[in-house]
């Protein structure tokens, strides 16, 4: 107890230096609210995957009730932005010169071919550069067309049966609208910029200028010096990813299944590993300039990529999965996909928190490890 | 004055490489990460863990599971006995779809109507979701095309004959890999400028260099040749690796891939020398560096479509520009783009990289705090 009192009172100490310096130097609060404020907003309307109003060129060789009852429904359609051409080489030169995504192409024997009986080739092209938004523009395309076609076969009296008919039930995400799982993804890509860039450079910077020797030569303990960087800069972060979360709710209208202490708990465990990593960075480090660079080598892309965040982690190799297990923002990614969209998945939250814990643990050991060394 | 430049570009570097953790971060995160991030970064899946709850004995369904079966895309993981399974299965993420086959499937088809399959998907990425059910088409179409000409059913009136230009299997890899040599590159660009002014600023040093005969054109210069150098020095090791490793095609020519990369590098350094010499501390320059960075990567298309961008989004990409970069090298290296066509791409970097170098020379002598 005698000895706990004073370390606590220099703790204090610290705590209220670390402050002053955040207050008087802006950019520490501009990290923690201006950052992800401005960032999420960006995104959060910037960012989709759902394709919209799709330029596609429609080529009709032949007109007739059959290809404008088509054509009529691209139209109509939400997904498409349909353009006329009227012969597919003026269409494919639009293809070449990004102008438009695919051609639907109605040949001149399209309607004969129907009416005898098919069945009649419709030619769908395709820009496939962009593999994913391909894909994406091929299965509306089948979806416009099937819809035609059992309405135009029974105008024909005619009944179409497909042998297998699929029901979809996607979970979670019905309408499968990409902000919902895009912005609790973004949230924790921000806060791991957060929680480096709030502390990568501040125990380099102390070390640049002298200042750590100074404060090592004082009763402080290093843990203590520790816990006097992490204490006012965790408040700042935290400070931030309500922030983050009320827009999430609020102004993306993503909705919150889950409750919101397990997300504020979670999001501390996730938060302390991130600090501790800008921490190691600072430590590694020998100044500010390589702790700069290092941060942002380290943080954004590899959250950005390796976190699940966007790119599915099952389907990448082996090798890779594994690495992906040293990203903080991994666990922190799939805990607020499932608390924000499915709800308290308690087995998915506690192996995640466990996964944060022991890499805060990690980094703050290491960090340890490295001040002492670079005494000696 | 030339040998000036010089002077001060051999000091530059010096200052990058003197020391060995400075030299090691401008040499091993770049490779590194083009490496992992070249395996990653796939819309593609591969190896979609499944569970069926199959409740028909008969032989439609088995014929149909084997359709899945056979995919490299799904694994099996799990056979579930009842429906109170399905639900646990799914929430803790143990698969990622259910298929659930009733029991009348096989007899439904046998007499002439739809058998029903329910598929049930794990939504909380809704671009898996949307892949997946790509994929279950697909693998569907071709068993129920199998079953009519087996069984004799009527063909439907009109078919839908798909052919994708430039990247026949739509492999995502084709599209993310070129994305990422521009991806890296701004980055080393920014690396290596960033924090270059703001350094010498807190330091001192700047000020020094302000008082010497050197022009403040004369120092923008030998500030950003390093960054010019290292990034083009980068940008083409890392272009041969994705040729040479990833057998990503490149079918256009270096010409028109270089003039994207030299004009993409000096927009990129006078962007990072304009936010290092409006920042007064190096904490506040890396701050703006990541301001700058991270809504660059992320509006770039690199992963999201532009078009998918509400309007006002998409003219705010217009000042980035890896925008027009990734399209370039999209460009040349899948569709064999000629420099011809890339003319309204060029012009945007150079735009960019001029006037902000202008305001960082401008911003040497007139921000003195």
């Amino acid at each position: 107890m005698r000895r706990g009192m004073p370390g606590w009172r220099r703790l204090k100490g610290l705590i209220r230096k670390e402050s002053y310096q955040i207050i008087r130097d802006p950019s520490s609060i501009a990290i923690a609210f201006v950052l992800p404020a401005v960032l999420l907003f960006i995104f959060g309307y910037g960012v989709s995957l759902d394709a919209k109003n799709v330029p596609l060129a429609l080529v009709v060789e032949q007109p007739s009730p059959a290809t404008a009852s088509l054509t009529g429904d691209f139209q109509d359609s939400q997904w498409f932005e349909p353009k006329h051409f009227n012969d597919i080489h003026a269409a494919q030169e639009a293809l070449r010169h990004r102008k438009v995504m695919g051609i639907l192409w109605l040949r001149s024997n399209f309607t004969r071919e129907l009416f005898s009986g098919g069945p009649a080739p419709i030619g769908l092209f395709l820009n496939g550069v962009d593999g994913n938004t391909a894909r994406i523009v091929a299965g509306y395309v089948q979806g416009v067309w099937g819809k035609w076609l059992v309405r135009y076969a029974q105008s024909q009296g005619r009944e179409v049966i497909l042998p297998v008919n699929v029901e979809q039930r996607i979970w979670f995400n019905p309408e499968v609208r990409s902000t919902n799982f895009l912005v609790p993804g973004l949230i924790a890509v921000i806060m791991t910029l957060i929680g480096a860039l709030l502390t990568s450079m501040v125990v380099a910077r102390e070390w640049e200028r002298g200042t750590m020797e100074a404060l090592l030569v004082t009763p402080v303990r290093l843990r203590e010096i520790l816990l006097g960087k992490l204490i006012p800069y965790f408040v700042l972060g935290m400070g931030g990813q309500i922030l983050s979360v009320a827009m999430a709710v609020w102004l993306f209208e993503v909705p919150l299944r889950g409750s919101l202490w397990v997300l504020m708990g979670v999001s501390a465990l996730f938060l302390l590993a991130a600090l501790g990593m800008g921490l190691l960075i600072s430590t590694v480090a020998h100044n500010q300039f390589v702790a700069g660079q290092l941060a942002i080598f380290t943080t954004f892309l590899p959250a950005f990529i390796l976190s699940g965040f966007i790119f599915d982690i099952g389907s990448m190799p082996g090798w890779v999965q594994a690495i992906t297990h040293v990203i903080a923002a991994r666990y922190f990614v799939q805990v607020l996909q499932s608390v924000f969209l499915a709800g308290d998945v308690w087995p998915v939250i506690l192996v995640n928190s466990v996964a944060l814990v022991i890499m805060t643990a990690v980094f703050m050991g290491l960090v340890r490890l490295r001040s002492r060394k670079r005494l000696e | 004055m030339f040998r000036r430049i010089w002077a001060l570009v051999v000091k530059e570097f010096m200052a990058l490489l003197k020391d060995k953790t400075s030299r090691m971060t401008l040499i091993i995160p770049p490779l590194f990460q083009l490496f992992i991030f070249s395996y990653a970064a796939s819309f593609d899946l591969n190896q979609v863990n499944y569970a069926v709850y199959n409740q028909d004995p008969g032989i439609a369904s088995r014929e149909l599971l084997g359709y899945f079966k056979g995919s490299p895309a799904f694994k099996l993981t799990a056979t579930l006995d009842h429906l109170g399974q399905v639900a646990p299965a799914v929430n803790e993420q143990k698969v990622l779809m259910v298929l659930n086959i009733p029991q009348d499937f096989t007899r439904n088809m046998l007499e002439g109507r739809s058998g029903q399959l329910q598929v049930i998907i794990d939504g909380r990425n809704s671009n898996t979701a949307m892949v997946l059910l790509g994929y279950i088409n697909t693998i569907v179409t071709s068993f129920s095309t199998q079953w009519s000409k087996d069984h004799g059913w009527a063909s439907p009136p009109t078919e839908l004959k798909v052919r994708t230009w430039f990247n026949p299997n739509l492999e995502s890899r084709w599209f993310i890999v070129p994305g990422i040599v521009g991806l890296l590159t701004l980055v080393v660009a920014l690396v290596v400028t960033a924090l270059s002014v703001a350094r010498e600023r807190e330091a001192g040093t700047f000020d020094q260099l302000l008082v010497t005969p050197l022009h403040p054109a004369e120092i923008l210069i030998g500030k950003a040749l390093p960054g010019i150098i290292i990034g083009l020095a980068e940008g083409s090791l890392i272009v041969f690796l994705t040729v040479n490793m990833f057998g990503v095609p490149m079918l256009g020519g270096l010409g028109a891939l270089y003039l994207g990369m030299g004009l993409f590098i000096v927009s990129a350094v006078g962007l990072g020398l304009m936010i290092s010499s409006i920042a007064v501390t190096q904490q506040q320059a890396l701050l703006g560096a990541f301001l700058f960075l991270v809504p660059a990567v992320i509006l770039s298309g690199f992963a999201t479509p532009i078009a998918n961008m509400p309007e006002l989004v998409q003219n705010l990409t217009l000042l980035n520009p890896l925008r027009y970069f990734l399209v370039i090298v999209r460009s040349v290296f899948l569709e064999g783009a000629e420099m011809s066509l890339l003319l309204p791409l060029y012009w945007p970097m150079a735009v960019i990289g001029v006037v902000t170098m202008v305001i960082a020379g401008w911003l040497f002598r007139n921000r003195l705090y």
